[in-house]
């Protein structure tokens, strides 16, 4: 085939469907709704959820996975753009990494000692784990099909980016029914969790967001 | 020569749809390619005649990631960093043809001179890979010429799903380049 074969080609495709950006905006709303209803029609909110949300321990929980939430998301946005640089993006994932940090010195301060075993282990330590990478299949799949259009630099670490977001979101969704709420948990087993669905998504990308 | 910001304009165009700003801007960047193409195989101690190849491979991913680019950002950076990563790719597979051993060269060469036209032996090779109504979908319009409708009519088929196959196709083509390369190393 001539080259100029090959234009014929190219012009004759049809005109470029979504940008990179609208499709990982429909990804991340899809995938947040998605989380949410999953949480709701399965195990549902936390009963006392009004009565405790004032606590400093939930506001944290909720804030930080949150927060994650959205800076692993912007870093989505950013990473699929061959032009534009993520490193900003991704040195900003520092922030919740130090509150956690601080979270966790401030709550070995609070406790006494003889209670750090029992809030490091919570009461469903094992369920949070499988239960955050359920709730992150849908905004995972769905920012990895929308990446598919983008052109990353690094194929695993765009997947990994994804895996990470959607980690963060069903974390930030399974923190409405977790009943554990010390820091100590959340620095541990919510971390574990978004681990597991971070690697997941660079194992995926690594293959499937090569161009 | 067409500035920066004519290139721009016509891939804005293109993508809003405008087949003619797009043809100028293909156009415009394929020599620019193909001497950036040439002097990299040269470089990279690559036959020259493998440039085309690249050019080639280069153009796909062009089309392929135009979503990537902000159309309200200058084209020149998301057109280096297109060009520079699948330049990188490209070289690299070719460059590892360089290394196998001799005999497997002299199998080669022949083949190296009869690509000395303008006909792409790696192309052809992918082409040849394409299912059917994708590889006369991709003749039709390649080599005889026809638009997408004429091609339509001829196989009896409904625009829409020409422009869907072709697609497809080009979808296809980019995805058989990298997997030549995963192959090979």
């Amino acid at each position: 085939m001539k080259t100029n074969d090959l234009i014929r080609l190219l012009e004759e495709d049809a005109p470029a469907g979504m940008s990179l950006g609208r499709r990982i905006t429909l990804a991340l709303l899809a995938g947040v709704v998605v989380a949410a209803l999953l949480l709701i029609v399965t195990v549902g909110l936390r009963h006392n959820l009004a009565s405790v949300f004032e606590t400093a321990r939930v506001i944290f929980k909720v804030g930080e996975t949150l927060l994650l939430a959205i800076l692993a998301s912007a870093l989505v946005y950013r990473i699929g753009k061959p032009d534009l640089p993520a490193r900003t993006r991704a040195l900003m994932l520092l922030v919740p990494l130090g509150l956690l940090v601080a979270a966790v010195v401030t709550e070995l301060a609070l406790l006494p000692p003889a209670d750090w075993g029992s809030s490091w282990r919570g009461q469903h330590a094992a369920f949070c784990v499988f239960f955050i990478p359920v709730l992150a299949l849908a905004p995972l799949a769905a920012f990895l099909v929308a990446l598919k259009a983008g052109a990353p630099e690094n194929p695993a670490l765009a997947g990994a980016a994804a895996g990470l977001a959607a980690g963060a979101i069903a974390a930030a969704v399974y923190a409405w029914h977790c009943p554990d709420d010390s820091p100590l948990f959340v620095a541990t087993w919510y971390v574990i969790a978004i681990g597991i669905v971070t690697a997941a998504g660079g194992l995926i990308g690594r293959r499937s967001l090569a161009w | 020569m067409a500035s920066e910001a004519d290139w721009a304009d016509w891939m804005r165009r293109a993508i809003g749809g405008d087949a003619e700003a797009y043809h100028r801007f293909l156009h415009a960047v394929t020599p620019r390619l193909r001497a950036m193409a040439r002097r990299r195989c040269d470089q990279f101690g690559a036959p020259p005649s493998e440039a085309e190849d690249v050019v080639q491979e280069v153009l796909l991913a062009i089309h392929l990631k135009r979503g990537t680019w902000d159309p309200a950002r200058p084209i020149g950076p998301w057109l280096s960093t297109i060009v520079r990563n699948k330049m990188i790719d490209s070289l690299r597979r070719h460059g590892r043809r360089v290394d196998i051993p001799i005999d497997d060269v002299v199998e080669w060469l022949p083949a190296e001179a009869q690509a000395d036209g303008s006909e792409r032996v790696d192309a052809e090779r992918l082409l040849a890979r394409l299912k059917d109504p994708q590889r006369d979908i991709v003749r039709s319009i390649s080599v005889e010429g026809a638009g997408v409708r004429e091609t339509a009519e001829r196989l009896k088929m409904s625009e829409g799903a020409v422009r869907v196959a072709l697609h497809r196709a080009l979808k296809s083509l980019a995805a058989f380049y990298r997997r030549d390369r995963h192959e090979d190393e």
